[in-house]
């Protein structure tokens, strides 16, 4: 039985629910809760506006077909899970490209500031694993331009008095609460399991508060920064995805890592050059001879060597990045043949990603967000010199483990509470930090748009759950909320207190290395046992760092030891579900095991915490192969089975134009043959 | 000998707690391509001033790292900008010392962080939004020219990051001054084609106190914004626009 009163506690309090985390997706987990009538008090790390989504450059992926392509939402589909080596749940990826052209133009609508067309239409460029023009941008800072228009669209909400189910305006109880520069600790659970409200850290005064809610939602964001140093910005330590899987929750696919291919490098951080780069006619080469003096612009066109190109005629330059950045290493670590540097005398492990060769005019009305982000960095002129480019850690298909509920037509029952449902009961988790949508792979300009649909399935989900909820949260007795305020005010008191010798920075400094080396483009067994024993050491020397700084306000120091310590958790789980997967799909390649192995790998790596399970009094991690969880009085079972109901699993080979789908044969001229191992098993 | 970088810091504990105000001197060890983050996350790793005593580490705000979220905007040198496109090469090509400041227009945290919340709740007052009817499947929105565009994108890439108001001399303790960034943000908003349909009510919230007629036409904004975006024409476009519906409303009352 649901509660008396939607809005209200039988106390008499407005029954809000928490969105931790204000980048696109919990922006819009956030509006689509306020259009359902829900109040919501948003968390953040960062003023939501400074959140990572703003990195994001190329686009956002919506079968718009406004060039005569014969696009649609049905080859968007196949192309992503094809994208993803089969490993996504399909009914999700269905729901998404289906919604996908519908929330393109929503952000038209709220002022986004896309290119257009002659005719003003929105303008669309190609992007990696498809043939087709699917992309809409706004220059090359789009993700930035759609996390400011969710950012002012919340901004409005909370300006706006909250109605109660009878439509009685509350004076002063805001739609929106903001908590800004607030860090996410921990979840409130009650004695059934049930999330109950957060507990929360003010970063400037250090207040530890905790808040009831009727249900919680992280959407906080990828873990990147686990790899050191990566395209992420410095607040994605994946320290709340990483908090929730150790009071509980699953986390899946952990160890699919995408590294993408085109980043340049800086003492602080790899700086993404986005991969619209290539889709606006930017080549990647490396001179043919690897002993080459000459600078690149100054190197002849018969000299350079287009391996993109070369192997992959169909998709070029724009082969999805797995690929890429799989060829790049090929090149540079095993051939030997990246840019030779005059200075050293020796090859540096980097190759030129060329634009000089677009019109400039184009450039800037394009690129110019990308190509600044190079000059400024490193001080020489992209429109003259090709770039100097890498692969760097960019993002993380894996994430907290989320349910779905299969609608008849293939996509998701709007509105099922089941929807991005992690299993502990009325915890939610949406965007990066969730795995649904992107299999072992994602392709480029599907992230800003998973993040948004995520928001908008989770919504609705969260509503649905918040109006079946037997009792809500500010009914809860028994001091639940005390015990886990003091709890973690016992937890940042102890870190205050520590007087070792080891500097977190250092250790951090240190998991990144072996991270970076050993778990993202080539994973060898061996080197991945030696990763997994250095996260024991480090694991073990966390217990005894000195904390950097005692003072009572903005005490960076001490919120870093609580963030290194969950990242080594999560480190655990992406190298430990990299070592057991003995295959190669997508992002996860093994030299030793270089085939898709559908027969006993086809399924989703499902993690579990097991506290002090590990070695040597570390923690441990139980995988696990289904599991049981309670929603709104049910009992709901899952297995790792993969849902391919939609599009049949083949073999992924981006060798022929047109592999992707068998309808998107794209822009191939004339006369070429396209001939895709076999049609998608739902192909129309 | 390692090249070595020297940054001297200005430092206080908290907005109450002049008296912890303090320059503290720290040496690192030069690197490729280092940038102002990176010293400072090189003393993160070791503490420890040129005069030898163990300190907390430097607190700072700071994000994306690319200049595109405007976290870790700072007094470098004297001149407000982004910490994260402050290379180390450019500021000090002779090893000369480098100063860091916190931005003064705004409450101090600790150390180089400050609280620029007034941004945001400025934006909420000069209704930096359109107002959509929800996100509802209910089409497309408004055709717009590429010419539109061109105009629109610039002012929309403001990271709130608040150079502008640093550099402001209306800005200050005496004034109400909204600055150059949310007068900005009317002129984008204005000029889309729904966002026009509430131009007058976006007007009316620069037209008081504190609003457009407080511009000292010292053009510093211009000068040090990051993102380029002309503050300086936005200012005086908006001139134009409130002064024109200020006529008309008193013509026809």
């Amino acid at each position: 039985m649901a509660a008396k009163s939607v809005s209200l506690s039988t106390s008499g309090k407005v029954r809000r629910v928490a969105v931790i985390g204000g980048g696109l997706a919990g922006l819009m987990t956030t509006i689509k809760l306020c259009e359902a009538g829900v109040p919501v008090d948003l968390f953040s790390l960062v003023p939501v506006k400074r959140s990572h989504s703003v990195c994001a450059q190329g686009g956002i992926n919506a079968s718009v077909n406004t060039k005569g392509e014969g696009d649609s939402p049905q080859v968007h589909l196949e192309e992503t899970v094809y994208g993803g080596d089969f490993l996504a749940n399909q009914p999700p990826v269905k729901g998404m490209a289906d919604a996908a052209p519908g929330i393109v133009f929503m952000l038209d609508r709220m002022g986004v500031p896309f290119n257009r067309t002659p005719e003003g239409l929105l303008d669309f460029r190609r992007f990696g694993g498809t043939l087709f023009h699917r992309t809409a941008f706004a220059g090359a800072t789009t993700g930035q331009q759609l996390l400011y228009a969710l950012d002012e669209q919340v901004r409005r909400y909370e300006t706006v008095d909250y109605e109660d189910d009878k439509g009685r305006s509350m004076r002063g109880e805001r739609m929106v609460r903001k908590f800004e520069f607030w860090d996410f600790l921990a979840l409130v659970l009650d004695g059934e399991g049930i999330t109950r409200g957060l507990v929360a850290q003010d970063v400037k005064s250090m207040e530890i508060r905790s808040f009831p809610a009727d249900a919680v939602c992280v959407a906080t964001g990828g873990p990147g920064i686990v790899f050191g140093r990566s395209t992420n910005s410095v607040i994605n330590t994946g320290t709340a995805a990483s908090a929730v899987y150790q009071q509980g929750a699953c986390y899946a696919n952990g160890e699919c890592i995408q590294v993408h291919p085109t980043a340049i490098p800086g003492a602080d951080k790899l700086r993404l050059i986005s991969e619209s780069a290539r889709g606006e006619g930017g080549r990647i080469w490396v001179p043919k001879d690897p002993k080459e003096q000459r600078r690149g612009r100054d190197v002849p066109e018969k000299d350079r060597d287009y391996f993109l190109e070369e192997k992959y005629p169909g998709y070029g330059n724009l082969v999805p990045r797995d690929i890429a950045s799989r060829e790049l290493f090929l090149k540079c670590f095993h051939g030997h043949a990246g840019i030779f540097n005059t200075r050293t005398g020796k090859n540096e492990n980097e190759v030129y990603l060329d634009v000089t060769h677009i019109p400039k005019d184009m450039l800037r009305k394009k690129l110019a967000g990308i190509l600044e982000i190079y000059e400024k960095f490193m001080c020489e002129d992209p429109y003259e010199n090709p770039m100097r480019i890498f692969p760097a850690v960019h993002y993380s298909m894996g994430g907290l483990w989320v349910d779905f509920e299969r609608a008849a037509d293939g996509g998701l029952v709007m509105g099922s509470p089941r929807n991005h449902s992690t299993n502990i009961e009325g915890l939610y988790a949406a965007g990066e930090v969730d795995y649904q949508y992107h299999g072992a792979n994602r392709l480029g300009a599907n992230s800003l748009l998973s993040c948004i649909y995520a928001g908008m399935v989770t919504g609705p989900a969260m509503a649905t759950y918040r109006a079946n909820l037997a009792r809500s949260s500010w009914d809860v007795t028994g001091g639940i909320f005390e015990k886990a305020e003091r709890r973690e005010r016992e937890k940042h008191e102890a870190i205050l207190k520590m007087q070792g010798e080891e500097n977190p920075y250092k250790i951090h400094e240190e998991l990144g290395a072996a991270m970076l080396l050993d778990v993202t483009i080539e994973r060898h067994n061996d080197k991945i046992d030696k990763v997994l024993a250095k996260i024991d050491e480090l694991d073990a020397r966390t217990r005894n760092v000195g904390v950097t700084d005692t003072a009572a306000r903005a005490n960076q120091g001490a919120a870093f030891v609580r963030h290194l310590r969950n990242m080594i958790v999560l480190a655990r789980v992406i190298a430990q579900g990299a070592r057991n997967r003995d295959e190669s799909r997508g992002a996860h390649f093994k030299p030793a095991f270089k085939e898709r192995d559908d027969a006993n790998w086809l399924r989703t790596t499902m993690a579990m915490h097991k506290a002090g399970g590990g070695n040597a009094g570390n923690d441990g991690v139980d995988y696990v192969r289904a599991l049981d969880y309670s929603l709104a009085g049910k009992r709901i079972h899952v297995t790792d089975a993969v849902d391919v109901s939609l599009v049949a699993p083949r073999a992924r080979k981006y060798e022929t134009a047109g592999a992707a789908s068998a309808a998107a044969t794209g822009v191939i001229k004339k006369g070429d043959s396209i001939k895709p191992d076999k049609p998608g098993a739902a192909s129309t | 000998m390692a090249k070595t970088i020297t940054l001297k810091i200005q430092r206080q504990d908290a907005a109450d707690r002049p008296e912890t105000r303090r320059w503290e001197t720290f040496s690192v060890e030069w690197q490729p391509q280092m940038n102002i983050i990176s010293t400072l996350m090189e003393i993160q790793k070791n503490p420890v001033t040129t005069a030898g005593k163990r300190v907390p580490p430097v607190v700072w705000e700071s994000v994306c790292l690319e200049e595109v979220c405007g976290a870790c905007t700072m007094v470098i040198n004297g001149r407000v900008r982004q910490a994260c496109t402050a290379l180390v090469d450019q500021l000090a090509p002779h090893g000369e010392t480098i100063t860091l400041q916190p931005m003064t227009k705004f409450p101090l945290v600790r150390d180089l962080m400050v609280d620029r919340a007034r941004m945001f709740a400025d934006l909420k007052k000069v209704k930096a939004w359109v107002q959509v009817d929800g996100t509802y499947e209910i089409g497309p929105g408004p055709r717009q020219s590429q010419d539109n565009q061109d105009v629109a994108y610039p002012l929309s890439r403001c990271m709130t990051c608040g150079c502008c108001l640093e550099a402001c001399p209306q800005v200050n303790d005496w004034s109400a001054f909204i600055g150059p960034s949310a007068i900005n943000q009317v002129r984008l908003f204005n000029m889309h084609p729904s966002g026009a349909m509430h131009a007058a009510e976006r007007l009316e919230t620069i037209m008081g106190a504190g609003g457009i007629a407080d511009c000292g036409k010292a053009q510093n904004c211009v000068e040090v914004c990051p993102k380029e975006i002309p503050l300086v024409d936005s200012i005086a476009e908006m001139g134009r626009a409130t002064t024109k519906h200020m006529l008309f409303s008193w013509i026809l009352k």
